[in-house]
């Protein structure tokens, strides 16, 4: 009887989960459902939740006409840039964050804190001026450099959340054995925090990846946009090619959308614990 | 003998720090401070692109025609239209997915897979996702609204103002609850378990138990959420850049959407750069809250 009503209990439960997930899942659905449609069908009235007859017709045209792989591979180039750029950065600073006491060291974390949320529109106009003097408007390395500041300080307290549950005796041991603070760090922490940096990479990848203001002003040339400013701009002055921007919006979310799939636990626990601790 | 040795240390130690988080503080300084301020040294300039031999000190004026704008009243109000709305949709929305996960433990694989969907996908392609949703001709929107006769005609969502706002807020909604759901789904599993226990003898009632325990072992998280979420509707961009583009009418702009148009559309650095300034400022404000929460919470 007991167990008769905690199963009948659950029903209304697994009802919920099901609405949830429809509508989590539908938009995504409908964008890969629009990108395989037939063009002729996508302007069909009442429209097919579920298409009669699939294409590739958009796929073509977003490589051919739109050469969508120029843009990906800038994204690709930008958000391994970013990430590699970002990681040989954070490491040492969490390193030292999470082991050292320095002077001021409060202050300092609490400014990585705040810079988490510097506001990109009070920085990209000087920076616009600044990278045009420079030459690195229209360059990787003008792009990678302001993505980096958005990855860095989030991946920093990732890291030193990570940092904080690794044993200090490993180290002190290490050098009780004869190896200098340095080869310590190297032989014990490094590879302890191989999990920690993995997660970090891969949210700092994503993040690099989705970045839109940066990538949006400082480049002017076509050929160095990243695959999100590319979709933008599809839209012509009078019609919006809803069938291309599908197609294209799946190419650049799929590597993504796999990324998450399989490190999903990865993922939640590098989301959750840089900003519950403090 | 012994304090010199300690003194060192302490030396060693903070060249030790300082260098190791050298160059991330020395970028975040150089990329991320040195702009803002220059920033804020052009909001007391008069700096348009378009005549750029006259760029000259005005003190406060920028402050003083923004100020004084019927338009920056207008989108201050739409940002905080925005926050609320979306602030209320993400956290009930967000709370309803984690009291979910943390039902049907079973599924939480499923379910955290496809919560962190919306949260990888770039905002771009969710603005494009939502616009065609919402489209007045081929969006499904309003053919399965027409489907189920909730509507008799085909809303144009996206040309009226109230309803793009709606637009927007959803799309929001839909990238942002996932987040929200994962907080407060790790902030449900440090609630002991026998405090429920205690509470189903005491015969307290669902709604009893999660007004008396969930959300009060909760507050510390939801205050955190509600900061970020806050900063989050300040800072959107993206979004409302893809599907309305500040329109009808700036009856979606927000501030900082303003302030990009103030910059890269007119070319008006000086009050594109006031705007800045102040939404930097709120930023500030919102980030120093922030930091004392943390520390209550140690």
């Amino acid at each position: 009887m007991m167990q008769k009503k905690n199963r009948a209990a659950k029903i209304p439960g697994m009802i919920g989960i099901a609405i949830f997930l429809i509508v989590i899942v539908f938009p995504f659905y409908w964008l890969i459902v629009t990108s395989v449609k037939d063009p002729a069908d996508i302007s069909m009235i009442p429209t097919e939740l579920w298409p009669s007859r699939f294409s590739g017709a958009f796929y073509e045209s977003v490589f051919v006409d739109h050469h969508l792989m120029t843009y990906v591979v800038n994204s690709v180039i930008v958000a391994v840039g970013t990430m590699v750029v970002t990681i040989v950065i954070a490491f040492p600073a969490a390193y030292a964050f999470s082991r050292i006491n320095f002077k001021f060291k409060k202050v300092v974390k609490n400014f990585i804190l705040v810079a988490n949320m510097f506001p990109i529109i009070a920085i990209v106009t000087p920076m616009f001026i600044i990278f045009k003097n420079m030459h690195l408007v229209n360059t990787y390395a003008g792009l990678i450099i302001p993505s980096v500041i958005i990855t860095l300080p989030m991946s920093i307290w990732t890291l030193i959340a990570f940092i904080d549950t690794l044993p200090y005796e490993l180290e002190e041991s290490a050098m009780i054995d004869g190896c200098s603070k340095i080869q310590a760090i190297f032989r014990t922490v490094l590879p302890l925090s191989a999990p920690g940096i993995f997660t970090t990479a891969i949210i700092a990848f994503i993040t690099a990846w989705n970045e839109f203001m940066f990538a949006l002003i400082l480049v002017t040339k076509d050929a160095m946009r990243t695959v999100p400013i590319a979709i933008s701009l599809f839209p012509g002055q009078y019609t919006v090619p809803w069938g291309d921007m599908s197609a294209a919006s799946v190419v650049a979310t799929i590597p993504i959308v796999i990324v998450v799939l399989i490190f999903q636990k990865k993922i939640v626990s590098g989301l959750t614990s840089g900003a519950v601790k403090g | 003998m012994n304090k010199f040795k300690s003194l060192k240390k302490t030396t060693r130690d903070n060249v030790a720090g300082y260098s190791m988080i050298l160059p991330a503080l020395l970028l975040l300084v150089v990329i991320g401070i040195v702009p803002i301020v220059i920033t804020v040294s052009y909001s007391f300039q008069y700096k348009v692109l378009t005549d750029p031999l006259d760029t000259h000190f005005v003190g406060l004026d920028n402050y003083v025609t923004l100020l004084s704008s019927e338009l920056f009243w207008e989108v201050l109000g739409n940002t905080a239209v925005f926050a609320v709305l979306s602030m209320v949709f993400e956290m009930v929305i967000g709370f309803i997915g984690a009291m979910l996960m943390n039902s049907a433990k079973k599924f939480v694989g499923v379910v955290r897979t496809a919560v962190l969907i919306p949260w990888a996908i770039p905002g771009i392609i969710i603005a494009y996702m939502f616009s065609f949703m919402f489209n007045d001709q081929l969006g499904v929107v309003n053919q399965l609204l027409e489907t189920v006769h909730l509507i008799d005609a085909p809303v144009s969502w996206l040309t009226n103002g109230t309803t793009a706002m709606l637009a927007v807020v959803l799309a929001d909604t839909w990238k942002q609850f996932p987040y929200i759901s994962l907080m407060i789904f790790a902030g449900l599993q440090t609630i002991p378990k026998d405090v429920y226990e205690a509470a189903q003898i005491d015969g307290a009632g669902r709604v009893a138990t999660f007004f008396r325990i969930t959300l009060p072992n909760l507050k510390g998280i939801l205050l955190i959420v509600l900061l970020f979420r806050t900063m989050g509707a300040i800072r959107i961009f993206d979004i409302i850049f893809g599907i309305t583009g500040g329109g009808p009418a700036n009856a979606t702009a927000t501030l900082l959407f303003q302030a990009y148009k103030y910059l890269f559309g007119d070319m008006n650095f000086g009050l594109g750069s006031a705007l800045s300034t102040i939404i930097t400022i709120l930023i500030l404000i919102c980030s120093f809250i922030y930091i004392k929460v943390l520390k209550t919470d140690d």
